[in-house]
């Protein structure tokens, strides 16, 4: 009985994690079926979110939900920035060129929080919630908003993917490069979007995290490998398999703590992911998105 | 600064050079020659640094050990140990493409420093090691040099050793294979070639000489820490030497090596000279910057490298040819 109360319990905190990881696994898959390249700055962009998000409340005084749309709307923006700045330029020779290159613009957005933030430990306001009791289990609220905005955050993506024009040339783009471009789809237009879009889920998948614990300025890096994790799982560059993916890493995560160090986590999510490229390389998950 | 300051200054940044020119050998191996992407150089830099610690040092309570073998040995096992483990891996990952080896690579360099960080009875965990001795001390002290220079006597030959031998690799059948496989793939495939093997080939003598660096770093430094095995020391810098040398040339690799490594720790001199009272914080970051915003200038405005790579000097076959190349 205890055990199954303990499963569950770690099953919640599972979920939560997936949650946060699917936003980034989703940004992460996106910019590989557009671009294909894995992109290495991506934990530090999701950094970037929720400090953007952090600062905004600082200075504002805002409640402190406002942190999410101010915080998705930054690192869109600084996404699309760097795009335009670096990896636009070395676009046209070998992918891997970008992948390294990714690497360093990470390192670089890691110090540029280090230099504007110090040191220092920062979480938003709210303090130590108490956690309601629904039958054996403690819900801490905050993780229930985290679902919950992740839950619209999705939605909001899938209709944008399936109902809009520029969705839809995305989509087309990431099926099949060259058909997309014989019909004259705008390539520079959605190469654009898609940072924006993959900046945004950065940042929502940043604040998200930043309430679940603390902001830190390698908080992102920490979990970038469970974010590449999740996409791989899902099968990198489909945005829908993300989401089983970043639950089942999620929650595999969370359960491993039963039985392993907590700071071993990323180690499971690691060992997941190799499996699953031995085995079925193109993710667990049938269908195009 | 005095001048025996300066001297001791020199001798440590020429051994570190050494240390990071070979790392860059080892990558040149396996990014230069073959394509193949590897950012977990971190991790065999770790696994030989902390393999010869545990063979060489005299037992002791905190880790394992206690086995006091002299350097050399220690030496070798890294070389072997590290060479296994890249084995392992290459053999796991032989069949992924570039972007999942890369995530693969950088996975398995973050597990070992997890591993490194939590299993205390093996390596003192975020504690760290230290009592590692400096190679042949006694040998270099009856000569009436200092420890430090004889690290870096014993660094130097060792990279001589590996500069001629992947020198020789890179002129070799063996070596054009690698190129092959890194140009085109199906066409090497379609001239019989075995492409895993080779490729498997390379991936390991490139593992075992990062695990020869991570060996001489544990001598030189004398104290290990996962700290130390961070992707940005053990990864970064050795991709930016790589790149700004010039990948597939191996001096390009060396001279990547002196170059980045001097802008690196001048760096250091001049922020601490020039940041105002209590801002000496933002050193590091900044020095980060300036050698990432150099890596991305480096790939857009010169992405071959200081010394671009060269084919060896085809083997002249007919007798024109052998004419024209006299």
């Amino acid at each position: 009985m205890y055990i199954l109360v303990e499963l569950l319990q770690l099953s919640i905190y599972g979920i939560v994690l997936g949650s946060i990881l699917t936003l980034g696994a989703i940004g992460v898959s996106m910019i590989f079926g557009i671009l294909r390249f894995a992109h290495f700055a991506h934990g530090d962009l999701i950094t970037v979110g929720a400090y953007t998000g952090l600062g905004f409340l600082m200075m504002t005084n805002a409640p402190f939900w406002f942190a999410l749309p101010a915080g998705m709307a930054g690192a869109a923006i600084i996404a699309v920035l760097i795009d335009q700045t670096v990896y636009k330029r070395i676009r046209r020779r070998q992918p891997v060129i970008l992948l390294i290159s990714s690497f360093g613009i990470g390192l670089i957005l890691r110090s540029f929080v280090q230099i504007i933030w110090g040191p220092h430990v920062f979480s938003f306001p709210g303090g130590i919630q108490r956690p309601w009791l629904v039958w054996e289990l403690a819900i801490i609220p905050n993780h229930v908003w985290i679902f919950l905005a992740a839950l619209i955050i999705v939605t909001l993506l899938h209709l944008f993917l399936t109902r809009t024009r520029v969705g839809k040339a995305m989509r087309a783009m990431s099926d099949n490069m060259d058909l997309a471009l014989i019909t004259g789809i705008p390539a520079e237009r959605i190469i654009m979007i898609t940072w924006l879009l993959g900046g945004a889920l950065a940042a929502g998948a940043g604040v998200l995290l930043g309430l679940d614990s603390r902001l830190t300025p390698t908080m992102g890096w920490n979990i970038l490998l469970p974010v590449f994790a999740a996409a791989i799982v899902g099968g990198i560059g489909r945005p829908y398999g993300a989401i089983a993916g970043g639950m089942l890493i999620g929650l595999a995560m969370e359960i491993s703590t039963l039985f392993l160090e907590p700071s071993y986590k990323p180690a499971v999510a690691f060992l997941i992911m190799v499996a699953v490229l031995i085995a079925r390389p193109h993710g667990i998950f049938k269908g195009a998105w | 600064m005095e001048l025996s300051g300066i001297a001791a200054y020199l001798v440590s940044f020429f051994t570190f050079v050494g240390i990071y020119g070979i790392l860059a050998l080892g990558l040149n191996m396996q990014w230069g020659f073959t394509g193949q992407f590897n950012i977990g150089i971190a991790g065999f830099f770790a696994v030989g640094a902390y393999t010869s610690a545990i063979l060489t040092t005299p037992e002791s309570p905190w880790h394992l050990g206690g086995f006091g073998q002299p350097f050399l040995v220690g030496v070798l096992g890294a070389v072997i140990v590290s060479a296994l483990v890249g084995l392992l891996i290459g053999w796991i990952t032989a069949r992924l493409r570039t972007d999942y080896l890369a995530i693969a690579t950088i996975g398995i360099a973050e597990t070992l420093r997890l591993i490194i960080a939590n299993e205390s009875w093996l390596t003192n965990g975020v504690r760290g090691m230290s009592g590692i001795d400096r190679p042949f001390s006694d040998f270099f002290q009856a000569l009436g040099l200092s420890s430090a220079m004889g690290s870096l006597i014993v660094v130097a030959a060792f990279l001589a050793g590996v500069y001629f031998l992947v020198e020789r690799a890179r002129q070799s059948p063996w070596g054009r294979v690698l190129r092959a496989i890194r140009e085109n793939e199906p066409a090497t495939e379609a001239a019989g070639k075995n492409i895993g093997r080779f490729r498997l080939e390379a991936f390991v003598v490139g593992s075992a000489i990062m695990g020869l660096g991570g060996a001489l770093y544990a001598h030189y430094f004398g104290f290990l820490s996962p700290e130390a095995f961070l992707p940005l020391y053990g990864t970064f810098l050795v991709w930016v030497m790589l790149i700004a040398g010039g990948s597939g040339n191996n001096l390009g690799a060396l001279v990547g090596a002196v170059v980045i490594w001097t802008i690196w720790s001048g760096s250091e001199f001049v922020m601490s000279a020039s940041l105002p009272e209590g801002y000496g914080g933002y050193a590091g970051p900044l020095r980060v910057i300036l050698i990432g915003v150099l890596l991305q200038v480096i790939l857009i405005a010169r992405p071959e490298g200081l010394l671009p790579e060269r084919a060896p000097q085809a083997i002249a076959t007919t007798r024109r040819e052998r004419a024209r190349q006299q």
